[in-house]
């Protein structure tokens, strides 16, 4: 598999927090939705499963909470098994897609619900009540019914109660899918912000690859019941193990071709164009594959200086310029791609190009990913 | 505030709504005609019977206005002029053959007095009253039921056109010429028999209940192709006649039925202490709750189904119990199923009439059975109609107690 990195279990000095070993789960006992999943999340992380719906990530979260279980395998939590642990003695924090909270319930004994289920006294109940309302800037709703509050507000007092009882390990279900764009921003920076105040290890489940790199320490990218890659959000972006994650994280642009050499640090690809192409190998093995190059809209370079000694040059045709106000974007075909886009930011001395218009850019070795087929 | 051409706007808005409010109206028309016509307006006139008591006035009007100036308090008989004044409205009445209506209508009160009636009128029909020969002490030789003063009471206590007497009958009191006052105690059989319809309406409500409550659940968490087959089973007496479904619990229950014979059969009872569970109260329970049992699973189910798991999930994430996250999230949010589930079975009870009838034998009936005897066997339609207007008063002041208490808001049907 080239030189991918040992992204998978990075800590084998057995100290995670929260560790999938060999965890495999099956509803009908035909196809398994989750296959040999293991990881590691150390305590403090916050740690995104993103991936289309039906990778299997949610039901990831759902057998670490404890409403699915295993079909093989072992999830540990500070070491020990919870396997046979009920989901209520477990002490996960949780919060749903669409809140769940109590209809019948004022917020206050919403959020007082998981302190009285542990006996805890009206006093520290009250005290803590009114700590966690604080912490989410809504002091104030403590006598609202859930209906009565917007979704961003409802989000807030769903993310105080799964805190309100101090969990180590908080786990979220595309908390913010219901909201628009804007407050989702907003919410996705006082949840990370809350969590690393607090301390807490945080798994995050979205689709939504935006929220992922910007909240994360570490993204799982899940795709078919596999962990396609597990690495840091830049690392994710910059440097896809696969063309699954290329594709799925950020705008990617495809270039199909065969592998025409290969050495330990540079493939040259063929593309079906005809032009050759020198790239990072990935995932490539063998001369004569098929392979896909990744490369980022934003890296194609049309300014031929700033290119490196290993950099390609290619000629392509453009289709169609877009004005983005802070952008440009141009879509071009070349090497037999139709819809090759350039991303460039709107500086004043930026080149604005027409359809039609034949353009030269450049692509950098370390830019152009060789990826499997 | 005005449109554009001056009108108020007020005005424009009425004019252009009323043309869609026209088309609301026309398409609800015909079953509002239908209901008024087959509903409202027989029901209507069947209340009214309760305290409609015309029939006395009009076929003894002058013996009426005679016993106006009489004492019925006293214990002196009426005078010449009453016993002339009824003989006159008696022939009269013989004539359009009237006479035995009123002495069934007076017989409700008093027995005998449709035999009196009756018997008198063969001899009375031919007398001459032209002569003005004295007809007090003739009309006493017919029968000395007429030389007593009860006899002229009860006429002159139930000749007033609106009455309040069936209604009294119906709570075990009478009409006497001192006010109302109780029945003698072996005719109290009402009241006891209204508590016992409340009683028994209430058990078998409890019972659909703790028996509907895990079927709905049941239903309500498993996945829709399994659930919709199920529901059907829930749905397959509604297919089966009820006259059918009652006589099976009859086989099933009387004493040489499947249940005893079966018991007898493992060695449980002996022979001759077969179970007495039919033709009685428990009979009734058992085959109601059974009839019913639809009416509250399917509320409580529709209700069920829009609580989304997740709830459930939440409140176990959060450290409840299984129990403690049913009780205090999960059955709080079923309430208005049961709110719904209860007061349908519940009314439904109440009136109930085929069931108690087949299997309740003589301690398991219910109030409707009496009304249904008094219908069509008595023929007392004006006591019928008081015990139903009751029945119909109890529904709605528990209806009202109870959007008192649970609020009829929180009941959902689906």
């Amino acid at each position: 598999m080239g030189t991918r990195e040992p992204s998978l279990a990075l800590d084998e000095t057995n100290n995670a927090f929260v560790r999938f070993d060999r965890v495999q789960k099956s509803y009908d006992g035909e196809s398994l939705v989750v296959k040999d999943l293991n990881l590691d999340i150390p305590k403090g992380e916050f740690l995104t499963m993103l991936g289309p719906s039906g990778s299997g990530k949610t039901t990831c979260l759902m057998m670490l909470a404890g409403f699915e279980t295993a079909t093989h395998g072992e999830i540990l939590l500070d070491g020990v098994s919870i396997n046979n642990i009920p989901p209520h003695k477990r002490g996960i924090g949780m919060v749903f897609q669409n809140y769940a909270l109590f209809p019948h319930m004022t917020v206050a004994e919403n959020l007082s619900f998981p302190l009285e289920v542990r006996n805890m006294g009206k006093s520290e109940r009250e005290a803590k009540v009114k700590r966690a309302l604080d912490m989410v800037e809504m002091g104030d709703f403590g006598g609202r019914r859930p209906a009565q509050l917007s979704g961003g507000q409802q989000q807030r007092i769903a993310l105080a109660r799964a805190l309100v009882f101090e969990p180590e390990l908080v786990l979220m279900d595309e908390p913010l899918g219901a909201l628009d764009k804007q407050l989702r921003e907003k919410m996705q920076f006082e949840i990370t912000r809350l969590a690393h105040n607090l301390g807490i290890t945080v798994v995050y489940v979205t689709h939504d690859q935006t929220e992922a790199l910007t909240m994360s320490d570490r993204v799982a990218v899940f795709n078919d019941g596999v962990i396609q890659q597990l690495a840091r959000p830049d690392m994710l972006y910059e440097r896809p193990d696969n063309s699954f994650v290329a594709q799925f994280i950020g705008e990617n642009n495809t270039l199909e071709g065969t592998v025409k050499s290969l050495t330990d640090d540079t493939a040259v690809v063929e593309l079906d164009g005809g032009l050759q192409l020198q790239c990072e190998p990935i995932n490539v093995d063998n001369v004569g594959q098929r392979t896909r190059v990744s490369v980022r809209p934003e890296r194609a370079e049309l300014n031929l200086n700033n290119l490196s000694q290993d950099a390609c040059t290619l000629t392509g045709t453009v289709q169609e310029f877009i004005y983005m106000g802070d952008i440009f974007r141009t879509r071009i075909s070349v090497a037999g791609c139709d819809d090759f886009i350039i991303k460039t930011p709107n500086s004043p001395n930026q080149k604005r190009l027409s359809p039609g218009q034949n353009v030269k850019f450049g692509l950098n070795k370390k830019d152009c990913r060789a990826l499997d087929p | 505030m005005e449109v554009a051409d001056g009108t108020p706007l007020k005005k424009s808005l009425a004019r252009s709504l009323r043309k869609e409010k026209l088309r609301a109206l026309a398409l609800i028309a015909p079953l509002l005609i239908f209901v008024l016509v087959t509903f409202v307006l027989p029901i209507g006139t069947m209340l009214t019977r309760s305290i409609d008591n015309s029939i006395v006035e009009e076929i003894l009007p002058r013996t009426v206005l005679a016993l106006e100036d009489w004492n019925e308090k006293g214990d002196e008989l009426p005078n010449e002029m009453v016993f002339r004044s009824f003989v006159e409205d008696f022939q009269d009445a013989i004539a359009d053959k009237n006479h035995t209506k009123i002495g069934s209508r007076l017989n409700y009160e008093v027995s005998g007095m449709s035999s009196l009636f009756r018997k008198s009128a063969r001899k009375v029909k031919k007398w001459d009253l032209t002569d003005n020969a004295p007809i007090k002490q003739k009309l006493i030789e017919v029968n000395k039921a007429w030389g007593d003063v009860e006899t002229w009471a009860v006429i002159k206590t139930h000749s007033v056109a609106l009455t309040n007497g069936y209604f009294l009958n119906a709570v075990d009191m009478q009409r006497t010429p001192f006010g109302a006052q109780a029945q003698p105690e072996n005719k109290q059989v009402l009241v006891k028999l209204f508590i016992r319809t409340l009683k028994m309406s209430l058990i078998i409500t409890g019972m659909c209940i703790l028996l509907g409550y895990p079927v709905a659940w049941l239903l309500a968490n498993l996945s829709n192709r399994t659930s919709n087959l199920l529901l059907i089973l829930v749905l397959l007496p509604f297919w089966t006649s009820l006259l059918v479904r009652t006589s099976a619990w009859k086989v099933m229950l009387q004493n040489q039925g499947v249940i005893n014979d079966l018991l007898v059969w493992i060695g449980l009872i002996t022979d001759d202490s077969r179970l007495e569970i039919i033709n009685n109260q428990f009979g009734t329970i058992v085959a109601m709750t059974h009839i019913l049992l639809p009416f509250m699973i399917l509320p409580m189910y529709s209700v069920m189904k829009t609580i989304p798991p997740s709830y459930l999930r939440a409140a176990k994430s959060l450290g409840a119990t299984n129990w403690t996250a049913f009780w205090r999230v999960y059955f709080p949010q079923s309430v208005p199923g049961i709110g719904a589930g209860s007061i349908l079975v519940f009314i439904l009870a109440i009136g109930y009439y085929i069931t108690p009838e087949i299997v309740g034998g003589t301690d398991g009936i219910f109030i409707s059975n009496r009304i249904a005897y008094h219908i069509s066997s008595s023929l007392n339609w004006g006591l019928a109609s008081a015990l139903g207007a009751i029945l119909l008063g109890v529904v709605l002041i528990l209806y009202w107690v109870y959007d008192k208490i649970v609020g009829i808001d929180n009941v959902k049907l689906g």
